[in-house]
C-alpha cells in the first residue's frame, strides 16, 4: 500500500484508511492460515538415503509429518551445495509460500539469513549457525554430550591407547567433538591419545575407509568419525578393531566392530517450531538441546562393553541429563597444559561455539 | 617412516588407483572413436547400485559384478541411441545422463541404505604372494584389481598393435574416411560407447562390491569427473592413464598418512596434492605439443551423419 507524495487524500484519511486496509489484509491472511496447511521447507546438505546427518534432518522431517498430518504440508531439497545455489533454492523455496524453512547445514548461514531478510513474512531456521534475524532463529544439538559419552566407552575399550578419529572440517562444530570425546576417553584412561586424521570431505566412502585404514596402521584400536558415511565402521569391521558411529545407529555395517554411535533425533525441536508458528507464538531464538531435551542419544550398546562400563556411561548420561554436571566442566587443559578453565567453572555456550583449540590427550597440531 | 607403512601405502594406492583406471580406460576407448561422453558419473552410480542390488538378491558378489557391467552398458545404450543415432548434442546428452544416472540410482537403491553384504574379499595369488614386499603390494588384492590390469593390456595391445585399433582411432579421427572405405561409423562408435558403459559400470561395482562393501547415494564422490579429466591429462594414452591413475591414488593416500605421521601441513592444502601432482606430472610428460594434438581425436565430440 503506497501512496504518492502528492496524494490527494488528507492525512488523517489516509491514516484510516492503511488502518482498515491493513485489518482487512489480516483478517485475509489469517483465514487464508487455517484453512490452507503450514508450508515448510527443508533444504538439506547430502542425500537423504544415507546413515548420516541428512538422514536425522529427514527423520525429523517425518516426524513433523506424522504428528501434525493434514496441519502441515513438507517439501525438501537434498543434496544441496553450500553457496550461490544454496541461496537459489532457499530463495526458491521462500517464493514458492513455504512458511517455514529450515536451512539444515552451517555453509547456508549467510544465504538463509540474506533470503530472510528479503522475505519478512517467512520463518527461517538455521542449524549450527550463529546469525539471527527478526525471522530466523537458529538451532543445533549439544552432539558433543554424546561424543562425550562413547568416549568414555573408547578409553575403557582400547587397548593400545591410540584411538584414531576420522574428522571432516576444522571447524568449531568438529574441534569440539573431538575434545568432548577426548575429554571422556582420558577421564577413565589418562594414557589415552586421540589422533586425528582429516579427510577434507564430509561425504566419500572410499576416502573415508581409507583414512580409518591409516590410523589403524598407526596403532589405533578404536575409531570414530565426523564424516557422514558408515566406511569407517567398515573398515573397523574388517581389520576387527572397534568403532563408534555417527549420526544414527551404524551396528548394520559392523556388528562386531559397532560400539555405539552418537545420535540426533530433531523429531521433538522440528515439532515444537512448527507448532510454535502455526500458533503465531514463534519466535527468534536460539536453541540448543541436547540429552536432557532427547535430541542428543547414544545408540545401544555393544555387549563386548562390560558391565561395569555401561553403569558408568548410563550414570554420566544421567547426571548429564539432570545438570549436575556438564562435559566441559573444569578443569580443561589445552595441549601444553595450561589449565584453560578452572576447577569449580564451565565452559559458556559461547566459548563452546567458538571452540578453536585441542584439549590435552589430543595429538598433532590443530590445522589453521 | 617404517617399512611396514610404505607397503600399505603402495598396496592402498593400488587399491585407490583401481576405480579411476577403469574408468578413465572405457573413456580413453570411446573417446578414442571420436564420442564425448560426459556420463560416466551417473554410469559408475548405476553400476554400483545395480551390482549391489544383485550381489543382495542373489547373495553373490560374483553376480553382482556383471549385472553392474550390464547396468553400465544399459545406460551407455541410451547415450548411443540418443548422441549416435538421433545425432543429439554428446556433451548435453552425457551431462544429462549424469544427472539422470545419480537420480535413478538413489531411486532404486533407496531400500538398499544400510544392507550389509560380505563383499568380494582380497585372493591372494598362489607363489606371487609370497615375494617378500612385493607380493604383499601387489598380490594381495581382492580379483577385480586384477581384472583391472588385464584389462589395461587388453586396451594398451589393442591400440598399439591390431586392427580393431586402427579401425577404431581411423572413426574417431575422421569418420567420413572410414565410411568411404566401407567402415561402419555407427558400429564402431556403438561398440566403444559400449564398451565404455561397461567399464564405467564396473568401477561402480568395485566401489560397492569390494572397495567399501556398501550403497549408499552418489558414493562414487566425483570419481568419473576425475576419470574425465585424467584421459585428456594423459593425452589418450592407455600407459599414462594408467601412472596418472595411481599417481592420483598415491597422493590422495599420503594426503592421509602425511596427517597421522604429525607432518604439519593443512589437510586443505594437502587435500588438493592429488590433483595438482596428477595434472603437473602428466603435463610434463605430455610436453610435447605436437605429440599432443596428434593423439587428439580429430573427431572427438563432432556428431556424425552419413552423408546421403
Amino acid at each position: 500500500m503506497t501512496f504518492g507524495k502528492k496524494g490527494t487524500i488528507s492525512g488523517r484519511a489516509r491514516k484510516l484508511f492503511s488502518v482498515l486496509g491493513l485489518a482487512t489484509l489480516a483478517t485475509t491472511a489469517s483465514v487464508a492460515h487455517s484453512a490452507e496447511p503450514l508450508k515448510i521447507g527443508f533444504v538439506y546438505v547430502g542425500p537423504t538415503g544415507d546413515a548420516g546427518w541428512t538422514y536425522a534432518h529427514d527423520e525429523g522431517r517425518k516426524y513433523v509429518e506424522k504428528h501434525l498430518g493434514d496441519k502441515v504440508q513438507t517439501t525438501y531439497v537434498e543434496s544441496v551445495p553450500e553457496g550461490a545455489d544454496a541461496e537459489r533454492v532457499i530463495t526458491q523455496l521462500a517464493a514458492k509460500g513455504n512458511d517455514l524453512i529450515f536451512t539444515t547445514s552451517f555453509g547456508y548461514m549467510n544465504p538463509t539469513l540474506k533470503v530472510a531478510k528479503r522475505f519478512r513474512k517467512v520463518t527461517f531456521e538455521h542449524a549450527s549457525g550463529y546469525k539471527r534475524n527478526k525471522n530466523m532463529g537458529t538451532y543445533f544439538t549439544r552432539a558433543y554430550q554424546g561424543r562425550y559419552l562413547t568416549g568414555l566407552i573408547a578409553g575403557k575399550m582400547t587397548k593400545s591407547n591410540v584411538i584414531g578419529y576420522v574428522a571432516s572440517f576444522p571447524i568449531p562444530e568438529v574441534i569440539r567433538g573431538i575434545n568432548a570425546f577426548t575429554k571422556g576417553a582420558r577421564e577413565v584412561n589418562p594414557d589415552v591419545q586421540v589422533k586425528v586424521v582429516w579427510a577434507s570431505t564430509w561425504y566419500d566412502p572410499a576416502k573415508e575407509r581409507e583414512a580409518a585404514e591409516t590410523l589403524i596402521l598407526q596403532k589405533a584400536d578404536v575409531l570414530t568419525q565426523h564424516t557422514d558415511s558408515a566406511a569407517v565402521i567398515q573398515a573397523a569391521e574388517a581389520k576387527g578393531v572397534y568403532a563408534i558411529g555417527y549420526h544414527s545407529d551404524m551396528s548394520v555395517y559392523g556388528e562386531k566392530a559397532h560400539l555405539t554411535s552418537t545420535i540426533h533425533s530433531w523429531g521433538p525441536l522440528y515439532l515444537k517450531k512448527a507448532q510454535a508458528v502455526i500458533d503465531g507464538t514463534w519466535t527468534s531464538e536460539d536453541l540448543w538441546p541436547g540429552i536432557a531435551e532427547g535430541t542428543t542419544n547414544i545408540a545401544p550398546l555393544n555387549k563386548a562393553i562390560p558391565d561395569d562400563v555401561k553403569a558408568l556411561v548410563m550414570a554420566k548420561k544421567d547426571a548429564i541429563k539432570k545438570g549436575e554436571m556438564r562435559v566441559f566442566d573444569g578443569p580443561v587443559y589445552d595441549q601444553a597444559g595450561k589449565a584453560m578453565v578452572a576447577s569449580g567453572t564451565t565452559m559458556s555456550d559461547k566459548e563452546l561455539l567458538g571452540f578453536n583449540w585441542y584439549i590435552q590427550g589430543v595429538e598433532g597440531q590443530l590445522p589453521k | 617412516m617404517d617399512f611396514d607403512l610404505v607397503v600399505n601405502i603402495l598396496f592402498a594406492t593400488i587399491r585407490t588407483g583401481t576405480p579411476l583406471i577403469l574408468i578413465a580406460l572405457g573413456e580413453m576407448v570411446c573417446e578414442k572413436s571420436g564420442v564425448l561422453n560426459l556420463g560416466q558419473e551417473g554410469m559408475v552410480l548405476m553400476g554400483a547400485v545395480a551390482g549391489f542390488m544383485a550381489a543382495v538378491v542373489t547373495g553373490h558378489p560374483g553376480l553382482g559384478v556383471l549385472a553392474a557391467m550390464a547396468a553400465g552398458m544399459l545406460m551407455s545404450l541410451l547415450f548411443g541411441f540418443l548422441a549416435i543415432s538421433l545425432v543429439t548434442s554428446q556433451v548435453a546428452t552425457g551431462l544429462a545422463l549424469t544427472i539422470f544416472g545419480t537420480g535413478l540410482s538413489a531411486f532404486l537403491g533407496a531400500s538398499y541404505v544400510g544392507v550389509g553384504i560380505e563383499g568380494i574379499g582380497a585372493w591372494t595369488v598362489p607363489l606371487l604372494s609370497e615375494i617378500p614386499v612385493i607380493g604383499k603390494i601387489l598380490f594381495s588384492h581382492d580379483p577385480l584389481v586384477y581384472l583391472s590390469w588385464a584389462l589395461f593390456g587388453l586396451v594398451y595391445f589393442c591400440f598399439k598393435s591390431t586392427r580393431i585399433g586402427l579401425i577404431v582411432r581411423s572413426v574417431g579421427e575422421n569418420p567420413e574416411a572410414a565410411n568411404a572405405i566401407g567402415m561402419s561409423v555407427f558400429k564402431v562408435r556403438y561398440g566403444a560407447v559400449l564398451f565404455g558403459g561397461a567399464m564405467a559400470g564396473l568401477a561402480g561395482g568395485y566401489l560397492s562390491l569390494a572397495y567399501t562393501p556398501l550403497w549408499t547415494e552418489g558414493m562414487s564422490a566425483g570419481r568419473g569427473w576425475i576419470a574425465l579429466a585424467l584421459v585428456v591429462f594423459a593425452s589418450w594414452r592407455a600407459e599414462r592413464v594408467l601412472l596418472g591413475a595411481y599417481l592420483f591414488g598415491a597422493a590422495s593416500i599420503m594426503h592421509l598418512v602425511l596427517q597421522g605421521l604429525g607432518f604439519e601441513a593443512s589437510p586443505n592444502l594437502l587435500a588438493m596434492l592429488p590433483y595438482v601432482a596428477t595434472i603437473v606430472v602428466l603435463v610434463v610428460l605430455a610436453n610435447d605439443a605436437v605429440k599432443t594434438r596428434l593423439n587428439t581425436p580429430m573427431a572427438l565430440g563432432k556428431p556424425y551423419r552419413p552423408q546421403l
